[in-house]
């Protein structure tokens, strides 16, 4: 049921909507009732809703919060399963304006620029060059990772199997944040 | 006539006046009464530490000798709310340290403690007695440590599920030898180990210790010699069950639990081996709570141990109990009063989750005093809806996540709106409802109709229209607190019903379709609302029409708050953002 509403800024409209899709893609993904969330209608009436059966089909992205278990539940299980099944090291990620989060098996990347690669098709963005000294240049996007300790540090100061068994989650950042990197924006 | 109460008469009848509601209506019965009650309350309660300011606070109740104190809105627990929102503690603790220094307890959910804040509890109450940090973060073991060393009459020490910078378990040691005076203790949100020498000589010296909640760095060795140095416990929280199973570390721990005979309550149980459980069977009896929910244990090895609770009031578990699981807890515990079943992968990847709506409408037939459900299933149906509220019409919390959003009925593809409507309708009592699944407005308007003592819901991926925040801010005639995240709902009922808010203490919405200009105008038309809008990209770069990520509204007395950070917008930052040509009646 897609109406057109009264906005004359659509362009502006159709990149503030909320919508279950990752940034660049167009379709929604998997959750279902996808026509019901295309735009804000205030005036609409009841809408009869008889049995939306699309249900979804994998792979299934992560939505922010949900299932809605605490943070700290989810960590102590998910670290135990990891640890008892030994195989792929997932983390998460997330990209600041994206809406929801993915995740990724460290171990199925040799180095540094695999996974680079990997991520910027993820999140079709590109992340720039890297200088020992200045960090990542020529890009908006900053690649982070939140060690054991719990510090934000950039991707790829530290040798790779380093880096491997000690992060925990990856953040890439971008913008006005990113100064604090040290980077050259 | 000219009758009055003389004050201390008043005083001895507001004595037996314990709930904070009773005597918030005997404040507004006159100026006298309001005068006594206020001199008198001990224990004062403050859900949203923004609604009122910390000086307002001292000012009315100069006996305080208990602070509860709430911050962050509840989906900050889902990772909702963006870091350094705010809920800060100090202001409160620099408040009270200056006027009200014969304070004993304080307890803090969801907010921002430093371990400045630690310092100067430490410091500033001479009889302190209580700490019970929930869900709190901002502080480290050190703070941890100034209270153990200087607060000398400590009797509960709480940290529950708090993230702490662990700097190691040092903490410990910082309880003098004088110290004797521990009731309670939970450690187990810390990471690091603690020494367990240091440990057994501060249980051996509490003897009125009755609750120990260990983290999972303590070993099963150093729980047999802890139990053994405080068979008095009445709660339990182990540490980590996993270790290499040795015939006499069984019988060591089967003992040391046997001399436990007060024991009421049990948690902690990580990494528990199924081999080990039967080490528990002989506490069982008397168990009335049992958490469960980090056990990695499966279904019959779980019933073994399940059948032997029989005057269990409390179980936690995950959904590896499966809907069998659940039968026997049906018919085993019959006390039963609360039940949560957690998933064992919180992902919507997850398959092969065991547990079907089957499990819950067991339990629902089988234990008639059930009242609190919270249940993670992937799907569910109205007929299992039907049953459980005309089953269990005394239910008093339902909290269903159907983890599939927009999940149908599996059964008959149709909307859940029935089965909720027949919860609303049924089970008169319900006073706290969470909904999932497929849900039109349809079923708000029954919820609104029907939930007249529902005080807090909580909504996520429903309805159709404006309609259905229509219906709930018309009906629901005690609702308190409303949460609600991706809805497609926008500005029209939200303008409509502004006065409701003020009658409620908090409205949250995220990723719903309430626009900046909508926002705005209600900031003006309701002053003694914070209308606070929390958007990584600032609000006022784009049209007024497009939609803000989060809103959370709350009503106070404190006016705006000045301790926002830059992805707070709130009308006050910029007084000069008048409301344009957006005309919405």
């Amino acid at each position: 049921m897609e109406k057109v509403g009264v906005y004359d800024e659509l362009d502006n409209l159709k990149a503030t909507e909320l919508r279950l899709g990752l940034p660049g893609t167009e379709e929604t993904v998997s959750c279902g009732k996808s026509n019901k969330r295309a735009l804000p209608n205030n005036t609409e009436k009841e809408i009869e809703s008889t049995g939306k059966t699309e249900t979804a089909s994998p792979p299934k992205a992560q939505i922010v919060g949900w299932p809605p278990v605490r943070s700290y539940r989810k960590n102590n299980i998910q670290t135990k399963k990891n640890e008892s099944e030994g195989q792929g090291n997932y983390v998460k990620v997330s990209m600041d304006g994206a809406p929801y989060l993915r995740k990724i098996d460290l171990t199925m990347y040799k180095q540094y620029p695999e996974l680079m690669k990997s991520l910027e098709n993820m999140f079709k963005f590109s992340v720039g060059e890297y200088f020992e000294r200045e960090g990542y240049k020529g890009s908006d996007f900053v690649p982070t990772y939140e060690d054991k300790d719990g510090d934000w540090m950039l991707v790829g100061d530290v040798p790779w199997e380093m880096f491997v068994s000690s992060c925990k989650r990856l953040r890439i950042m971008k913008g006005s944040e990113v100064k604090g990197l040290g980077c050259g924006v | 006539m000219g009758l009055r109460f003389p004050p201390k008469v008043l005083e001895h009848i507001l004595s037996f006046i314990d709930s904070n509601e009773d005597r918030n209506s005997v404040s507004l019965v006159c100026k006298s009464w309001f005068e006594t009650e206020r001199k008198t309350r001990k224990r004062v309660f403050v859900g949203n530490c923004y609604a009122v300011s910390p000086a307002a606070v001292t000012r009315r109740f100069p006996e305080m000798r208990s602070l509860t104190l709430k911050g962050k809105p509840h989906f900050a627990d889902y990772n909702l709310v963006p870091d350094g929102w705010g809920g800060y503690a100090w202001p409160w603790i620099e408040a009270m340290a200056a006027k009200s220094s014969s304070l004993e307890e304080i307890r803090m959910k969801r907010m921002v403690v430093t371990d400045e804040c630690l310092e100067k509890i430490a410091a500033s109450f001479k009889d302190f007695k209580v700490l019970v940090l929930t869900s709190c973060e901002g502080f480290s073991t050190d703070g941890i440590a100034a209270i153990a060393a200087t607060c000398r009459n400590l009797r509960v020490l709480e940290l529950r599920e708090c993230i702490v910078e662990d700097l190691g378990g040092d903490w410990l040691s910082y309880f003098p030898e004088s110290s004797t005076s521990l009731v309670s203790l939970d450690f187990s949100c810390l990471d690091s180990e603690v020494k367990i020498s240091d440990l057994e000589r501060l249980v051996s010296r509490s003897p009125n210790l009755k609750s120990l909640k260990l983290n999972p760095a303590v070993t099963l060795d150093g729980l047999v010699s802890l139990l053994r140095c405080a068979p008095q416990l009445t709660e339990l929280g182990t540490g980590s069950f996993a270790a290499q199973l040795k015939p006499e570390a069984f019988s060591k721990l089967s003992e040391a639990f046997s001399n436990c005979k007060q024991l009421q309550s049990l948690s902690g149980l990580w990494d528990v081996l199924p081999e080990y459980l039967p080490a528990l069977y002989s506490v069982c009896p008397g168990l009335t709570s049992l958490n469960l929910s980090y056990a990695t244990v499966r279904m019959p090895d779980l019933v073994e141990l399940l059948r032997r609770c029989s005057k269990l009031q409390k179980l936690w578990v995950m959904d590896l109990i499966e809907d069998k699981g659940l039968e026997a807890v049906a018919s085993y515990c019959k006390e039963l009063r609360e039940l949560r079943v957690f998933p064992s992968e919180p992902d919507l990847d997850a398959t092969n989750i065991p547990l079907t709506e089957q499990g819950l409408v067991f339990v629902s037939k089988g234990c008639r005093k059930l009242e609190s459900v919270l249940y993670f299933c992937v799907q569910f149906t109205n007929a299992a809806l039907f049953t459980i509220a005309r089953k269990r019409p005394n239910l008093k919390c339902f909290r269903l996540c159907v983890i599939e959003p927009f999940a149908p009925d599996y059964k008959t593809n149709e909307p859940l709106d029935k089965g909720f409507k027949a919860i609303a309708e049924g089970c008169r009592d319900l006073r706290r409802l969470s909904v999932s699944g497929l849900l039109s407005d349809k079923a708000f308007k029954y919820i609104g109709k029907h939930a007249k003592k529902v005080r807090m819901l909580s909504i996520a991926f429903a309805g159709d229209s404006d309609l259905m925040l229509h219906h709930l801010l018309s009906g629901c005639q005690s609702l308190k607190k409303l949460e609600i995240r991706d809805c497609p709902f926008g500005d029209t009922a939200l303008l409509e019903h502004a006065a409701k808010l003020e009658t409620m203490r908090s409205l949250w919405m995220s990723s719903c379709f309430v626009s900046f200009g909508a926002c705005k105008l209600l900031s003006q038309k309701m002053p003694r609302l914070n209308v606070e809008v929390i958007d990584e990209h600032p609000p006022e770069s784009r049209p007024e029409s497009s939609p803000v990520e989060r809103i959370y509204i709350y009503r106070t007395v404190a006016g705006p708050r000045m301790d926002t950070p830059e992805f707070v917008w709130t009308i006050h930052k910029n007084p000069e953002n008048g409301v344009s040509h957006l005309a919405i009646k």
